[in-house]
């Protein structure tokens, strides 16, 4: 079948380097995966295409780049999944990181990130002479997020990071997640407290683009909301999200639905001076709100049958 | 210019180079790691059925270990080698399991086990099967937490010599297209198999023998060459590897007629005979025509959903993305492809080579713990022992040595090929074209049967290729991540290491593990008992011939 892939180049060496887009077109069989096609650019048309890759069966996380907009990891992903009606493909370098040359980026902020969340086990007390004994469960949950082969993929493609490049980044969170979770590993309070600070699990604005883009199933999302349920376990409830989320529980508990006048002052806190212009800065919003006639009722009333709400708030309760 | 100076440098950051990197540093080297590959790209990533050992803390048996190695070798490994390799595996998997590796237990905590090939009893570690990459993981991070220097994507060309010592290595960042000297009082390589010399191949495109070629062409001998692994389970299509874990858990091999053909060649291991004999019993089917569509069939159905989502999850993943296959539910077609290089630098169980000052650990050394055929989960093993061992030598030997000097003169001969492959003008020839008929031809004449006629072919193939490459050009004419620049330079490595092949493989005149000859389809322990040795000269290859180390195991015939 006949392919043409618009390929997003960028020579570093050219005079005045500017990115640009070039089209190969090309006889394929329809058995071609994205990768498969750039290597026969690469071998047959054009070898200074250059691009990262290695295995061919996504395993060792090379190949990461955007198709069609979206990150993938192209060796698994079929030419006839992502082709459009005249047989066309886009392909780009990953977001969120400085590209080198054509499709290959620069990787430092990745793994600078990764590096800080401390990724390695840490036992604490004396070493046993044969294995630790750990529960067979632990093990394959945490096989899970082993499986993330750090092909950058999520970092790509997370708004949080297009916005903030403070924040940890999904891959790192998810890397996190694999030493606070595996029970041979005692450090997990001081993980936890690390995690809650700035550009920590708070950050994240659960759009879900983590997960959706994940060539492993890992979900690094699904973790970031793990950690942050440990984390308050932990008593680390003292941060914005921490509190927010607390507070939404709290009064969501009580009344059966949301009252957005009091989440704010709960999750700032009244008189809280380190939190004082974060709660002023909503005073606008307010008022917008009220000019709309959006703000909600000052008397906030409990919803019809509100028992019920609260004995599943109960339940759940019970059940932790 | 700058110069880069340590104790040890290895070179290859795959599970072999990663251990020798943490042996060196806990031994108190000034310890550098040099990688082509950011770490976990390497290769060792792709292993992924799991990791033999004996615990004998649980009754196991190391002997037991080292005796099935030694029959899956065909009698051809060495077996001081083979002796340490099996007693130091119980140490090593807990030593990975108190670093963080999740290996997966049984219903008591403990570590659990499955079946392998070559083995009556199970005792392979794994991690679902994603086990190398699982490993490869760990070892980084124990890397991170070292603070060990990491020249990432750097590219050695060739080794420094001094006074017959090795002290280091001039190296290409592809970055900005530089040539560095590093200088080390020891190196130590630990870069992987040869897999892009076959067309097609489970390895990555990255695997392209270069430590082979940087030790060979600095004089030591390489070991045993023609021991070229096919695994009996590679993918229809793109060949990617389908784990032996499959069959450890219980899958069929199935003929065009729906038999369990294994029936014929090894009654009583069946599907889990030592690869060599599974390979060459596909082959006869698919030639004999109870093949499919150049396939033999592996089902399995009847392991059930659960366990093909727990334990083989990622082999699911591959069948689905590649064939639409799920496993549950259909046998998937595979077929031999090459797979792993038993053979490589000789050295000895230190991981020493002829050399003063260079060592070799991984795929890359010949030790030789995997003789004429590599038992499955005996690779990540090797890596491990031996990487440490190497790292611990290398960190001794250095320790002894005083500085020396290397003069900068040596980047010139590597920057003058360099140049004259930017300099030269495109004249229709190309690396790529060049690489894909070395493949074609190792795949049709070095594969699970040979005979002299088509080893003298694939030879004299390989020498055609060898004279077209000089004249090669490289088009891209950057400094910066010149990738056509790379695959020209690793190609002159694989073609060295492609004649090595050919050559070794013409020398031994018999059959033995996974070098079979049609023409001479016997063992003979009475004059081949030994391993083979080329060497380069000036003149060409030189072979010789090397004694088997025997300590307590007989050859005798194999049965599976």
């Amino acid at each position: 079948m006949q392919v043409t892939l618009q390929v997003r180049r960028f020579n570093p060496e050219a005079p005045r380097a500017q990115p640009y887009e070039q089209e190969f077109t090309l006889d394929v069989p329809g058995y071609f995966t994205v990768l498969d096609t750039l290597i026969k650019v690469r071998e047959e048309m054009d070898p200074t295409l250059t691009l990262r890759c290695s295995c061919r069966a996504s395993i060792c996380g090379s190949c990461a780049m955007r198709v069609n907009g979206h990150a993938k990891l192209v060796c698994k992903t079929k030419l006839t999944s992502v082709m459009d009606a005249q047989g066309k493909v886009r392909v780009a370098p990953v977001g969120n990181m400085p590209v080198v040359k054509d499709l290959v980026v620069d990787m430092k902020p990745f793994w600078d990130k990764v590096r800080g969340v401390d990724p390695w086990l840490q036992p604490q007390g004396p070493e046993p002479k044969d294995e630790y004994l750990a529960p067979n469960e632990a093990m394959v949950h945490l096989t899970g997020v082993m499986m993330c082969i750090m092909c950058g993929a999520c970092v790509s493609d997370c708004t949080v990071l297009e916005v903030d490049s403070n924040f940890l980044g999904p891959a790192a969170l998810a890397k996190a997640y694999r030493f606070v979770g595996d029970p041979r590993d005692g450090a997990a309070k001081g993980r936890l407290g690390k995690l809650s600070e700035y550009g920590g699990i708070w950050d994240c604005t659960r759009c879900y683009e983590c997960v959706q883009v994940c060539p492993k199933g890992v979900a690094p999302m699904e973790r970031i909301m793990a950690l942050r349920d440990k984390a308050i376990v932990a008593g680390f409830d003292k941060a914005i999200g921490a509190r927010h989320t607390i507070a939404f529980g709290e009064i969501v508990g009580h009344s059966g639905r949301l009252d957005e006048l009091r989440l704010v002052p709960k999750t700032f806190g009244m008189f809280n001076p380190l939190h004082l212009p974060n709660l002023l800065g909503m005073i606008p919003v307010g008022l917008r709100a009220l000019r709309r006639r959006k703000l909600p009722p000052i008397r906030h009333k409990s919803i019809p049958g509100v028992e019920n709400v609260r004995r599943i708030f109960k339940k759940v309760e019970a059940g932790q | 210019m700058a110069v880069y100076e340590h104790d040890v440098l290895v070179v290859g950051a795959g599970l072999a180079g990663m251990r020798a990197t943490l042996a060196a540093h806990q031994k108190g080297a000034n310890v550098a790691m040099i990688t082509k590959v950011h770490p976990v790209r390497s290769h060792s990533n792709a292993a992924q059925g799991g990791i033999n050992a004996a615990l004998t803390s649980r009754g196991d048996s190391w002997e037991d270990h080292a005796q099935a190695t030694v029959k899956g070798s065909d009698y051809l490994g060495d077996q001081d080698a083979i002796e340490v390799m099996c007693q130091e595996a119980g140490d090593a998997i807990i030593e990975l399991e108190h670093m963080g590796v999740i290996f997966n237990r049984d219903e008591t905590g403990h570590l659990g086990t499955r079946r392998f090939g070559g083995q009556e009893v199970a005792r392979t570690f794994f991690v679902a099967d994603i086990t190398g990459a699982a490993i490869l993981q760990v070892l980084y991070e124990q890397v991170l937490k070292a603070q060990v220097r990491v020249y990432e994507e750097w590219f050695v060309t060739s080794l420094v010599m001094a006074d017959g010592e090795c002290r280091g290595v001039v190296a290409l960042e592809l970055m900005t297209g530089q040539l560095h000297l590093i200088k080390a009082k020891a190196v130590v390589l630990c870069t992987g198999g040869t897999g892009r010399i076959y067309e097609p191949t489970t390895n990555g495109l990255v695997v392209t023998g270069d430590g082979l070629a940087l030790a060979y062409r600095v004089g030591a001998p390489l070991l045993d060459m023609e021991m070229v692994q096919y695994h009996p389970t590679t993918l229809k299509g793109n060949g990617v590897l389908i784990t032996e874990a499959a069959r450890g858990e219980g899958a069929y091999l199935l003929n065009a007629k729906g038999e369990r053909f294994m029936e014929k060649y090894a009654p009583k291991l069946m599907e889990l005979a030592s690869r060599d004999v599974v390979s060459r019993a596909e082959q006869t089917e698919i030639n004999e025509g109870r093949g499919v569509d150049g396939c033999v069939l592996l089902d399995l159905r009847h392991l059930g959903k659960e366990v093909i989502e727990t334990k083989l999850g990622y082999i699911n993943e591959v069948a689905m993305d590649f064939l639409g296959i799920n496993l549950a539910e259909e046998p998937i077609p595979v077929r031999p492809g090459h797979h792993y290089q038993m053979g490589g630098i000789k050295t000895n169980v230190l991981g020493a080579t002829s050399i003063p000052g260079l060592y070799a650990a991984g795929e890359c050394a010949g030790v030789s713990v995997h003789g004429a055929n590599r038992l499955g989960a005996n690779s990540l093993l090797d890596t491990l022992i031996f990487g440490r061992r190497s790292g611990e030598a290398a960190t001794a030997h250095a320790k002894e040595q005083s500085p020396k000097e290397v003069p900068e003169s040596v980047l010139e001969a590597d920057g003058a090929l360099i140049r004259s492959f930017l300099e030269r003008k495109p004249k229709g020839d190309s690396w790529a074209r060049v690489r894909l008929e070395m493949g074609e031809t190792m795949n049709q004449y070095m594969a699970v049967f040979r005979n002299e006629e088509g080893m003298k072919a694939a030879l004299n193939k390989v020498c055609e290729l060898k004279e077209r490459y000089p004249r090669l050009a490289v088009q891209d004419k950057g400094q910066v991540f010149n990738t056509n620049l790379l695959f020209t330079l690793e190609l002159g490595f694989m073609l060295d290491i492609a004649e090595t092949i050919c050559v070794s493989g013409l020398a031994r005149k018999e059959s033995r593990g996974a070098h079979y000859r049609g023409d001479i389809p016997r063992r003979d322990d009475v004059n081949w008992l030994k391993h083979t040795v080329v060497s380069w000269t000036p003149e060409g290859t030189q072979m010789d011939f090397a004694p088997v180390t025997i300590t307590r195991w007989q050859p005798q015939e194999r049965r599976y």
